[in-house]
């Protein structure tokens, strides 16, 4: 009896858990299947796929952004891991100089509120003729990308094995064949890692693009955004989804990549 | 053979630089301009203007930051404590599977999730109904300052509960199983044991989550677009309809006190403790 009330009471939380977490989710899901819906109705009044038809049309705004999107971010996966891999490999070693230093001055960015940045950044791009184009985007997602990259590529290269970079140098190889050749595939799934953070990151980004981009370059949140706002839940239902696809998808698999002993490492 | 160390600055160089130009540089320039008038002039105008039309947003602000993150930190705490010390293998299994789902969720999207959950004719209110516990009909939603809350926690508290229950699996099991055999229930070794020994991993946690819930655009425009609304909203919106620079500045600069607020509390801790990060 006692146990039957325990698993009674355990089964009654993981339900209220279960339905915080995917209740919003399941009313996002139907949104996007939904073609009418108003109230008094607790369920979508006809349902189908004519909102999909209309988000991935080759002429619609919203696949435009996706295609803008899918511009943005391969570029800041590029420009963050050129700035991070060279950082987070010196950084890995102890013998930096001013290492502490460099690392608070790396993770600025995120002891700071960011909106009133973004802005003063636009104003500065506007003065310098990048605002409004996808370079200036690609630059203000990369700085908001970069802390996170080159913390987790600073702890890949703290985790690889000195002993075997110590064994290729005293076989003869030069420094910087070491780095390429024993380091840099070693430390590979970490800096993997970091590319689909950072890829998410630019992917998922707002507040940059809203005040960098608009209204000449629009990504898919915005495109999301844009839609809400004017009570478009369909099509802000279906881009949703498309943005948390990926999100899921790197949840299920993160942990392939690290692990919280590796993360431990830095600091 | 050490490698050179001027060779590893220089490998740094490119993302310091970054940082500088995109990063501090606007930032110095956000609080220069807090401190001008329109002329160039030093002057607190902005923060008298500020004050005078934005004070019950500023401490909405407050409110909500601190309230979320409270609520964070309690639900981190005792998800931790659960998959921890749960009895109960299934039940510890499946809190696990659950609990991680809103982690890499953007912002946006939990905000539009949440728009229509939370809203008069949302799967919330609606299955509510269905159990007998409220009439739709007279009921209004969430949508204000409490659906902020919501998707605030429901976004950031698996984040820190990652943290907090990969800390507590560290620990040493003996003082757990000690108190056990002691007769203490799951409740006093989460408060007495276990969240005493991961409060500074929680600390860090809950101040990136704080920085993180003022830094966000989308959520309270999206959940509630009415006054009073986060300063966010006003910095934006000063831009946007006045391209007033100076009263948005200065509310920047409230936004960087309200976290310094938080990072004292931070840096306190860990002088306390003696411990470095």
């Amino acid at each position: 009896m006692r146990a039957a009330l325990g698993w009674l009471w355990r089964g009654g939380v993981l339900g209220v858990l279960a339905f915080a977490i995917f209740g919003p989710l399941a009313n996002l899901a139907l949104w996007a299947v939904a073609i009418q819906w108003y109230f008094p109705h607790k369920m979508p009044l006809t349902y189908g796929f004519r909102y999909w038809g209309e988000v991935f049309k080759p002429t619609s705004d919203a696949f435009a952004s996706l295609g803008t999107s899918l511009v943005i971010a391969p570029m800041t996966v590029i420009v963050c891991l050129l700035l991070a891999v060279p950082a987070g490999y010196a950084l890995g070693r102890r013998l930096l100089p001013g290492r502490s230093v460099i690392l608070l001055i790396l993770l600025l960015p995120q002891a700071f509120p960011s909106v009133a940045v973004y802005l003063n950044i636009a104003r500065v791009f506007y003065r310098v003729g990048l605002n409004g184009t996808i370079a200036g985007v690609v630059l203000v997602h990369a700085v908001h990308g970069l802390v996170i990259a080159v913390w987790i590529a600073a702890a890949a290269f703290a985790a690889v094995d000195g002993e075997l970079e110590l064994a290729a140098r005293n076989l003869g190889a030069s420094a910087l064949r070491t780095a390429l050749t024993v380091t840099l595939p070693l430390a590979a799934p970490g800096l993997m890692a970091a590319a689909i953070f950072v890829f998410l990151e630019s992917l998922d980004e707002f507040t940059g693009t809203y005040f960098v981009g608009v209204p000449d370059v629009i990504t898919l949140p915005l495109i999301m955004f844009t839609a809400s706002i004017a009570g478009n839940y369909q099509i802000a239902a279906i881009t949703a989804l498309i943005l948390l696809v990926p999100s899921i998808a790197f949840m299920l698999l993160i942990e392939r990549f690290l692990n919280t002993e590796m993360l431990a490492k830095v600091g | 053979m050490p490698e050179r160390r001027p060779l590893l600055l220089l490998l740094v160089a490119p993302a310091l630089a970054m940082v500088l130009v995109l990063f501090v540089y606007p930032l110095g320039y956000s609080l220069v301009s807090a401190f001008t008038d329109r002329g160039g002039q030093p002057s607190l105008a902005n923060f008298a203007k500020t004050f005078d039309l934005y004070a019950t947003d500023i401490l909405f602000t407050l409110v909500i930051v601190v309230a979320s993150t409270a609520l964070t930190g309690l639900l981190a705490a005792g998800i931790g404590g659960y998959l921890v010390l749960g009895a109960h293998p299934a039940a510890v299994a499946v809190l696990r599977w659950l609990y991680r789902w809103p982690l890499f969720i953007p912002f946006i999207v939990a905000a539009q999730c949440m728009r229509t959950f939370l809203a008069k004719n949302g799967i919330l209110n609606n299955s509510l109904d269905a159990l007998g516990l409220i009439d739709v009909a007279n009921m209004s939603g969430l949508l204000d300052w409490r659906g902020i809350i919501v998707t605030f926690v429901w976004k950031e508290t698996p984040f820190v509960a990652l943290l907090v229950s990969g800390a507590m699996a560290a620990l040493d099991r003996a003082s757990i199983e000690a108190a056990r055999n002691l007769g203490a229930g799951g409740l006093r070794i989460l408060v007495e044991i276990l969240i005493p020994q991961v409060a500074g991993v929680m600390t860090v946690g809950l101040v990136l989550a704080f920085v993180t819930m003022l830094s966000v655009l989308s959520v309270p425009i999206m959940i509630s677009g009415g006054s009073p609304t986060m300063i966010t909203v006003d910095m934006a919106f000063r831009v946007n309809s006045y391209s007033d620079y100076g009263v948005a500045n200065a509310l920047g600069f409230v936004s960087y006190l309200i976290a310094g607020l938080a990072a004292w509390v931070y840096l306190r801790r860990n002088l306390a403790g003696g411990a470095v990060p």
